[in-house]
């Protein structure tokens, strides 16, 4: 047994060693996000091999990244995520010698609140929180948070949230014409009655549910754009609303860490996202936009104007972008949300 | 002493493992629940009693010096105690039955029926909770089987429910109250029971005061195996039950997630085990009381 560990640990140190000389790069992303293509095409093009490893949440990722000793090189933060990231140092600069075109990027995108004139990362993917409905039991306007807390009979009792408590306390803070981390006391009770009303007309806080949607487990649900997307064209029934009270919007954003093993093929990965014909690869597997400009050339047809990628434009000014909430606001939610999950 | 003096080094690995694996992150925890939550996650380093506060009370959103009962935690603490009953009740239901066929069949047959039991065992647990999602969903086996044979005009639903939830813990744990049950059946003389009816003992006599005393040990120790474990489950409530009412796996994981408040976390952390913990104690004095004394 001591020889076969010995033997393992010995070949585990060449393999280690000849991986090393090629370059590895170790990339830390939200699970089903990543276009395996992608990889290989950046394989084929610098000689780096790629490992991907998953996270599913903002909080998972960074925890373990605090902690160290991860070997990562490459993380997506969330926009809401992204100053406590870099003011905590966690992040490495973009390297203006690597990372050379930064100007592929939509102007929209650069001079962002969470990182102003993109010093730290680039975009990765960005989208919307609204409201799906199969349309086919419910032909009334759906784009209004009503359908989820206040849902029509044909809806009632077949409603999806998805477990995430900023996303559905921003909608349903929104939708009694709130801020995001409002500490005034109305609006935070008017926000739990109204939470608490919806509740009995939904059948689960879930994640996964593209093929629950199309098995037809679920008639409506709050849910993301991209993932509508992807329920739409299993079933054409399926239609993403966007909350005319207020929706939120997000951006994730790929960076560097600062302690990367491997910072110098990282910042390769992240021109290679900037390029238009790869940045379409990211959405068209995930079904969001990627904010590169050029990029809708390459994507596929189907992305092509669908309605739940093209924001409509009356709709638009209600997307916000969010905030982390201050913990004593944070702690106010949970609150609420545990109350409601009782 | 002498030379025996050095013998308890022979211990030391089991020792360091024990000290490190087991009471280290306890220790952890329990220091964690005396902090301060941290900025997005983790904590600070001051002291503060306001997670465990927190665990029982709540100061009302709405008007801070209103301190009330914590009855969201509380109910979700009973949700889990509950569902936990059951299924330890669900799982000696069924398991003694099946423990009771294993441990009468033929000594050459009964290693095949215990590797039967220890089957599900090969497939990671997450996977076997989709398969049961599967099946239960809507237009899953057992509706699709029900509507096609006309027994139901709608389908049942039994996805996302406390019945899905009870189904999906019974099903996973029930070889861990077979499997200690077969082996109180195991050690059993089965002579005992010739006796018994020698002694005009009806069945229900016979099992009464014959065979439930023999396998009570194996009883208890399922018990213990199928509840603990019960009360700490995760997967099977976010699975099956859709996340629409936490136990308090998810209470706890929503703290160090999302609520970032991971004192609190801590606190609700040990609370549980020392629910347990009162849990076993009050469990085995009651029902294990006589048992030293009847062991054969």
């Amino acid at each position: 047994m001591k020889k076969q560990a010995g033997l393992a640990i010995a070949a585990l140190l060449a393999s280690t060693t000849v991986a090393g000389a090629e370059g590895v790069l170790n990339i830390y992303n939200w699970g089903n996000y990543t276009h395996p293509e992608l990889l290989e095409r950046f394989t084929a093009e610098t000689g780096i091999t790629v490992t991907l490893t998953d996270y599913d949440s903002n909080d998972t990722a960074l925890a373990r990244v605090r902690q160290g000793g991860h070997g990562f090189d490459i993380v997506v933060p969330s926009d809401t995520y992204m100053q406590t990231w870099i003011t905590e140092g966690l992040l490495m600069p973009l390297d203006p010698a690597i990372v050379t075109d930064r100007a592929n990027i939509d102007p929209n995108w650069i001079d962002v609140p969470f990182d102003p004139g993109r010093e730290y990362s680039v975009p990765w993917a960005w989208g919307t929180t609204g409201v799906i409905v199969n349309t086919a039991l419910y032909d009334g306007d759906i784009n209004t948070a009503d359908v989820v807390f206040n849902p029509p009979p044909e809806l009632s009792g077949r409603i999806n949230v998805i477990p995430e408590m900023s996303d559905v306390m921003s909608i349903a803070i929104y939708y009694h014409g709130g801020e995001r981390c409002s500490m005034d006391t109305d609006l935070l009770r008017s926000v739990r009655d109204t939470l608490m009303a919806a509740k009995p007309h939904w059948l689960a806080l879930d994640y996964g549910t593209v093929d629950a949607y199309v098995a037809g487990d679920f008639n409506a649900g709050i849910y993301w754009n991209g993932a509508t997307m992807r329920v739409r064209l299993q079933n054409p029934d399926f239609a993403y609303g966007y909350p005319v009270t207020g929706y939120p919007l997000w951006m994730d954003n790929a960076a560097v860490l600062s302690d990367a093993q491997n910072p110098e093929a990282a910042m390769k990965f992240l021109n290679f996202i900037l390029q238009p014909e790869n940045a379409a690869l990211i959405s068209n597997f995930a079904r969001y936009s990627n904010g590169i400009l050029g990029s809708e050339a390459f994507m596929d047809p189907e992305m092509q104007g669908a309605p739940e990628i093209d924001v409509p434009s009356e709709l638009a000014a209600a997307g916000r972008f969010g905030e982390a909430c201050p913990q004593e606001v944070n702690d106010i939610h949970t609150q609420i949300w545990t109350e409601m999950l009782q | 002493m002498g030379g025996n003096g050095w013998k308890w080094l022979l211990c030391a690995p089991a020792l360091v493992v024990l000290v490190l694996a087991a009471s280290g992150p306890l220790v952890i925890v329990a220091i964690y629940s005396f902090l301060s939550p941290g900025n997005m996650g983790g904590v600070t380093w001051e002291f503060s009693t306001e997670a465990w506060f927190r665990v029982f009370f709540r100061r009302d959103i709405f008007e801070p010096d209103l301190v009330t009962w914590n009855t969201a935690n509380l109910a979700i603490f009973w949700r889990s105690v509950w569902l936990s009953i059951q299924t330890t009740v669900i799982c000696a239901v069924l398991g003694f039955p099946t423990a009771w066929f294993i441990a009468t069949r033929s000594p050459r047959s009964r290693p095949f029926w215990l590797f039967l039991i220890t089957i599900p065992f090969w497939t990671n647990l997450l996977i076997r909770t989709f398969a049961i999602q599967e099946m239960i969903r809507n237009n899953g086996t057992i509706n699709t089987v029900l509507l096609w044979s006309g027994l139901i005009e709608q389908p049942l639903q039994m996805l996302f429910t406390d019945f899905a939830i009870l189904l999906g813990m019974a099903y996973v744990f029930l070889p861990l109250m077979v499997l200690p049950l077969y082996a109180a059946m195991d050690k059993m003389n089965l002579s005992l029971i010739e006796a018994g009816y020698d002694l005009y003992g009806s069945r229900g006599a016979v099992l009464w005061h014959i065979i439930l005393p023999l396998v009570k040990p194996g009883f208890i120790a399922g018990s213990i195996l199928v509840f603990i474990p019960a009360i700490g489950a995760y997967v099977t409530p976010r699975v099956l039950g859709g996340g629409q009412s936490l136990m308090l796996g998810n209470l706890i994981a929503l703290q160090f997630g999302q609520g970032r408040n991971w004192p609190l976390g801590s606190a609700l952390a040990m609370l549980m085990l020392i629910v347990v913990v009162v849990a076993l104690v009050i469990y085995l004095r009651t029902v294990g009381r006589s048992d030293g004394e009847r062991r054969v």
